[in-house]
């Protein structure tokens, strides 16, 4: 069962492709962004002005005044000031760079994750079968924290150091291009460091990552299985495993950050030596007089030097998040790319009244339904939602190849209940799959009230089909909540009535709140009965036509059992009823009983015609043979 | 500071490297900031007097001092990264070691999710905080102290500045940091709410397509989103006064110094080489404030991770061994004596009360009784996976806290209602049962669990790959499958908890008569919903309400108990197809 990771081998699209589409999400704020840009472009320009201005000081304002007896400050006054202001501005201006940034950021982000979880919702059922939950989990948390440092902090940073490297090129090649090529020189030779470093820590950064992901699955699954540990006094071996484990991850963990905490004393260690040369070889120039260098031209650049060595510093600080943000980034966009769940259906459902024998639709709810299907002509047609079902010939499989129904073939008329039985893995929960399109067929036809159900618009066609699954999915929220997740506007009399069509109204007013009791953690505070109860109620609610049930095999008490199968009986009264059957009374009770084996109908009819035939029905029933 | 001591705590081995490395820090950091003052000797006495020698000498000192300072950094970096890599591995095997220890009262108390974000997520950033603690927290006040040091003898008058402006710097950034501090809590308990919304969509995501819930869905989660960007934007706003801050700062003492420094110059009592290295050292001085500043800023997100590390490593087990703990289990004979139990070791809400009750050895029990009735309770108190709250339970005619836990636990057999595999291979997963099981006695277990015709079927046969969380297994393979991973240790008590529940009643059969012939001595307790489960059973125990409400044969029970006749009339009509 060890299948291909379907998400590992993520569509490697360039670097370049991935930003530009980043890029795109920038549309909303381009105004404010194109602001946040400005003032960061005169907040660069203002830090460099600030660094001209030492020499400024020196040269102009304080060297005349040496040797005089009675200086005349007024001059080095206008200049304290003037530069007051400028700073102040500078100050201002990176201050509202950095503020307006900020919804940016977060807006970017929250329309991602938005779009994220609306193109998740339209995704086929494949997906998620096929994409471990956790997987699909991570691109909410770890993706779009990486996605948000780098758009909030990468970015921008590398934005601002950009073009502070440009600017700071520029002055100090106008100040001296002699010392600028000093400077320029030393700078080389951090980049052959910084790219040796770099190589190294991203190989260990990878090899980092996979290692841990591993030991974050095996703590996962050592602290959920952690009362079977006990049980099993299993402890000390738990123990060992985790720490040969641990130990791995120590050794991967301190190879990567090693080589992360080098960069930044080594880039400081260029920077220092930078200086150190500049100055070392504009004294020897300014002893000699040559190139026209100055005491206050030193001074003057090696401020200069700062501001082209602090960029470039800022710049490889943000590799990592650059690497591991563009990353992230290329897997969320994995998930914005995969296919939707084809909708090409026109039928729509509509509420309609009779008038005169005839159907007319009808605005206002009636709670009658009827299909309404407009031809090529624009001939509107409405056909009375009944819920007669039909499978013609239907094959399937999930995947290409693999063929897991065969020639499927049966129906229910309106208000008729058709049992399937067989083994775990025969195809009963597949075929009830089809119906509601959760996966489309290969070939044959499903027909629902005469209209192929892929004609019908999917979540119309979902409307008229009731399901209650085995497994019980509640969610956070209220009781009432819970029972009203398909028809949000029910009354309060809808859903009385749908309690005490499931035959939970015994213990919701058990319950403390009522109704109104809050559920969490999937339900966690009720038990398997009750749960079950819910989701009956939960179908009852939106009282479709079509009802496909799935009965538990799981053990509820005997108490729960009865009310459930009552709750079940009184939810199949009426309806047609696609039952995947446990139980005798259910089998019974149906009008056919479809028996499947390896995808296909095997036996069918009546309770006593197939007890009759001895086959594999006859062998379920004498329970000789296991079905789950 | 207790949150600290206990988390450096787990330093250990580790913690030379994690003293040596602020150290070197230091020493690096001192190293570079010579340099500025080597340059301002080599101006004033070098360049402005016209003495090569001098130039020479001092150039050479900066040279040398900044080789010095990157050697030093460099070994502060590679000791630190080997101090935090440490640290995070101690952290991970004592949080571990711990949740090892932890009775089941314990891990009720933290939920399977959250420590599983303990032994993850928060180690990982408690590492990233110390990592950079160790190389800053020390460097940056150091270098502070070294830089206003220098300044100090450089000007003493000028160096009153930083005095005068530093303390606003200071309660500003305090303000700001704390005032971040609600916002950032209240982020992390929003991302809490986000991931709720989108794993329920996820594992939901049947009934959300069902239901056409898209929409709602959607909404729920915009909410969320949108609050989230709220929260986050404010506190983000916040720290963006951190650098206008700074700079203010920065600036102010700049213009100071060169109003006042301008004039000392003029008047003769200082340099413009000194002036240089003064301007030079305030940004030093800034730098290590920035420094300290993202400090805090760390501190205050990493501090909720370390409490959380924190509250695992000192949540002490519940269950102790005794000082003297009998090592051997010779008797599966079970007695409880007027048991009482709560999960929250309080007398008002009682789920089992006052039971008495003794199984033989070797005989078999059936329990039976509604959802919520005590059943698993009940059995959970023999294997002491929780204490009684008050009576006693014995195990071979000595209280079960006279054992050590893993006599107790060895010589008893559970299989629980949520069985589990684990990863690895089907053998890998038996012998957990009894790890120096020969393979004669695997298949032993695995006949007697009437799996050991479909694991040769496979075609890796007991080598096949076992998925996390069996789940390339049907419901009743599992259940046998756990079932001989208990039998293989051949056990003095075996207690199936519902755990028989997937299987026909034919395999069922097969299977009890198995252990009847092969294990005679073993005591057997079934807790089942099915009457046919336990129908055969040497006496049957009803359940109702945490009591005990009836206690017989089939046959006994059959003629006067009436709770017991309801279920059998009930089960008859409806029994499984």
């Amino acid at each position: 069962m060890t299948q291909p990771n379907p998400t590992h081998p993520t569509p490697r699209a360039s670097t370049l492709v991935t930003l530009c589409r980043l890029l795109g999400y920038l549309r909303p704020y381009k105004w404010r962004f194109a602001l946040v840009i400005g003032c960061l472009l005169l907040a660069n320009l203002d830090s460099i002005v600030n660094s001209l201005y030492l020499q400024i000081l020196i040269d102009k304002y304080i060297t005349p005044l040496l040797g005089s007896t009675t200086p005349d400050y007024s001059a080095l006054l206008t200049s304290v000031v003037t530069m007051a202001i400028i700073y102040a501005v500078g100050v201002l201006v990176s201050f509202l760079s950095e503020l307006w940034l900020i919804p940016i950021t977060m807006g970017i982000m929250r329309d991602i994750r938005e779009h994220m979880f609306a193109h998740m919702q339209s995704l086929p059922l494949e997906y998620f079968d096929n994409n471990p939950f956790g997987d699909v989990m991570s691109r909410y948390t770890n993706d779009t924290d990486n996605l948000e440092m780098l758009i909030g902090r990468a970015f921008p940073n590398i934005i601002s150091s950009l073009t502070m490297i440009a600017m700071a090129l520029i002055t100090m090649f106008r100040a001296s291009w002699l010392l600028s090529l000093v400077s320029l020189s030393v700078i080389a030779l951090m980049f052959v460091a910084t790219r040796i470093i770099l190589s190294r820590s991203g190989q260990y950064f990878r090899s980092h990552q996979q290692i841990l992901g591993d030991v974050n699955a095996y703590i996962e699954e050592m602290i959920s299985g952690q009362k079977v540990i006990k049980v099993f006094a299993h402890e000390a071996a738990a123990k060992r495993e985790f720490a040969a484990k641990n130990a791995q991850l120590a050794t991967a963990n301190r190879q990567a950050n090693t080589y992360t905490n080098i960069l930044m004393p080594v880039m400081f260690g260029f920077s220092t030596l930078q200086t150190v040369v500049v100055a070392l070889v504009g004294v020897l120039l300014a002893l000699h007089s040559w190139g026209g260098v100055t005491l206050g031209l030193i001074a003057a650049f090696l401020q200069l030097n700062r501001n082209l060595s602090r960029p470039i510093n800022n710049i490889s600080q943000q590799f990592n998040s650059l690497i591991m943000g563009l990353a992230s980034c290329s897997r969320i966009f994995a998930l914005l790319d995969e296919t939707s769940e084809p909708d090409e259906g026109t039928v729509t459902l509509v509420n309609v009244r009779t008038r005169d024998g005839h159907l007319i639709e009808s605005s206002a709810p009636t709670h009658h339904w009827a299909w309404k299907k407009t031809d090529d002509q624009g001939q509107t047609d409405l056909i009375p939602l009944q819920g007669d079902v039909r499978f013609h010939h239907v094959n399937f499989s999930y995947e290409p190849g693999k063929q897991v129904l065969f020639d499927v073939t049966f129906f229910a008329e309106p208000g008729q209940k058709i049992a399937f039985v067989g083994h775990t893995g025969a195809g009963k929960t597949t075929i009830t799959n089809l119906l509601n399109r959760f996966y489309d067929i290969d070939s044959g036809e499903i027909l629902l009230d005469g209209l192929n159900i892929q004609d019908i618009k999917k979540a119309d066609l979902r409307r008229s089909l009731g399901i209650v699954l085995q497994e019980t999915n509640l969610f956070t929220g209220s009781v009432r909540d819970n029972i009203v997740f398909g028809a949000p506007e029910a009354s309060a009399a809808q859903v009385d009535q749908a309690v005490t069509t499931a035959h939970a109204q015994d213990f919701i007013a058990h319950l403390p709140d009522g109704l109104r009791t809050p559920l969490a953690g999937n339900g966690q505070d009720l038990s398997a009965g009750q749960r079950q109860l819910l989701t009956i109620a939960r179908a009852a609610v939106c009282d479709p036509p079509v009802m496909i049930l799935d009965e538990a095999t799981s053990s509820v008490d005997t108490r729960s059992e009865k009310y459930i199968q009552a709750g079940m009986d009184e939810l199949m009264r009426g309806r047609t009823t696609l039952i995947i059957a446990h139980r005798l009374s259910t089998v019974r009770s149906a009008r056919a009983i479809m028996v499947i084996d390896g995808g296909r109908i095997i036996e069918s009819g009546s309770h006593d015609k197939l007890l009759a035939q001895k086959g594999l029905y006859y062998q379920l029933y004498s329970g000789s043979v296991e079905l789950a | 500071m207790n949150l600290i001591k206990k988390i450096l705590q787990s330093l250990r081995q580790y913690r030379t490297l994690a003293l040596v490395t602020p150290v070197l820090v230091v020493v690096g950091a001192a190293c570079e900031l010579l340099v500025p003052l080597l340059l301002s000797y080599l101006i004033d006495h070098g360049v402005s007097q016209g003495d090569i020698r001098s130039v020479w000498l001092y150039s050479g000192a900066m040279l040398a001092a900044t080789l010095a300072g990157l050697g030093f950094s460099v070994a502060g970096a590679v000791t630190g990264a080997r101090a935090s890599a440490g640290l995070a591995h101690n952290l991970r095997a004592d949080l571990f070691a711990r949740i090892q220890e932890f009775s089941f009262r314990n891990l009720d108390q933290f939920s399977p999710a959250s420590l599983i974000t303990r032994m993850t997520t928060d180690v990982n950033s408690v590492q990233n905080a110390f990592s950079i603690l160790t190389r800053m927290a020390i460097r940056a006040p150091a270098n502070l102290l070294l830089a206003f040091i220098i300044c100090l003898t450089i000007n003493p008058s000028l160096s009153l500045i930083y005095l005068a402006v530093t303390p606003f710097l200071v309660a500003g950034m305090y303000w700001i940091t704390t005032h971040a501090h609600p916002h950032f809590q209240k982020m992390f308990a929003l991302y809490d709410d986000f991931n709720l919304v989108v794993e329920e969509n996820l594992r939901g995501i049947r009934v959300v397509k069902t239901f056409v819930r898209e929409q709602q869905q959607q909404e729920k989660f915009n909410d969320v989103s949108a609050r989230i960007y709220e929260t986050a934007s404010r506190a983000e706003r916040l720290l963006t006064l951190t650098t206008p801050l700074m700079e203010a700062s920065l600036y102010i003492c700049m213009l100071l110094i060169a109003w006042f420094g301008a004039h000392q110059i003029v008047a003769g009592s200082f340099t413009i080489g000194q002036l240089m290295s003064m301007v030079t050292y305030t940004m030093q001085i800034l730098i290590s404030l920035m420094m300290m500043s993202m400090m805090m800023v760390m501190i205050v997100t990493s501090r909720a991770a370390a409490e959380r590390v924190v509250a695992v490593l000192e949540t002490d087990s519940d269950l102790t061994d005794p000082a003297h703990p009998r090592l051997t289990l010779t008797d599966g004979r079970i007695e409880f004596k007027n048991v009482n139990f709560s999960y929250t070791g309080k007398n008002d809400s009682l789920c089992i009360q006052n039971v008495n009750l003794t199984i033989p050895a070797g005989s078999t029990i059936g329990i039976i009784g509604d959802t919520g009735s005590g059943k698993t309770s009940l059995v959970q108190l023999i294997p002491r996976l929780y204490d009684v709250t008050s009576g006693q339970v014995l195990v071979g005619g000595h209280d079960v806290r006279a054992y050590s836990l893993a006599t107790l636990r060895t010589g008893i057999s559970m299989v629980l209602q949520k069985n589990v595999l684990f990863g690895g291979t089907i053998r890998e997963n038996l012998h957990w049962g009894q790890p120096c099981a020969t393979q004669e006695q695997l298949e032993q277990a695995c006949r007697q669990a009437q799996i050991h015709d479909f694991i040769t079927s496979l075609p890796q046969g007991y080598d096949s790959p076992v998925e996390q969380g069996g789940t390339n297994f049907s419901g009743g393979q599992r259940q046998r499958l756990c079932l001989a991973r208990a039998l293989l240790r051949q056990p003095r008590i075996l207690i199936l908890d519902d755990a028989t529940s997937a299987l026909d009643s034919q395999t069922e059969k097969r299977i009890s008569r198995a252990w009847q012939t092969d294990l005679p001595d073993t005591t057997v307790i079934i807790i089942a919903q099915r009457l046919s489960s336990v129908q055969n059973c040497d006496q049957i125990a009803i359940l109702h309400q945490g009591r005990l409400a009836g206690l017989g044969t089939h046959a006994q029970l059959l003629k006067n108990n009436r709770v017991y006749q309801e279920i059998y009339a009930s089960q008859a009509q409806g029994d499984h197809a």
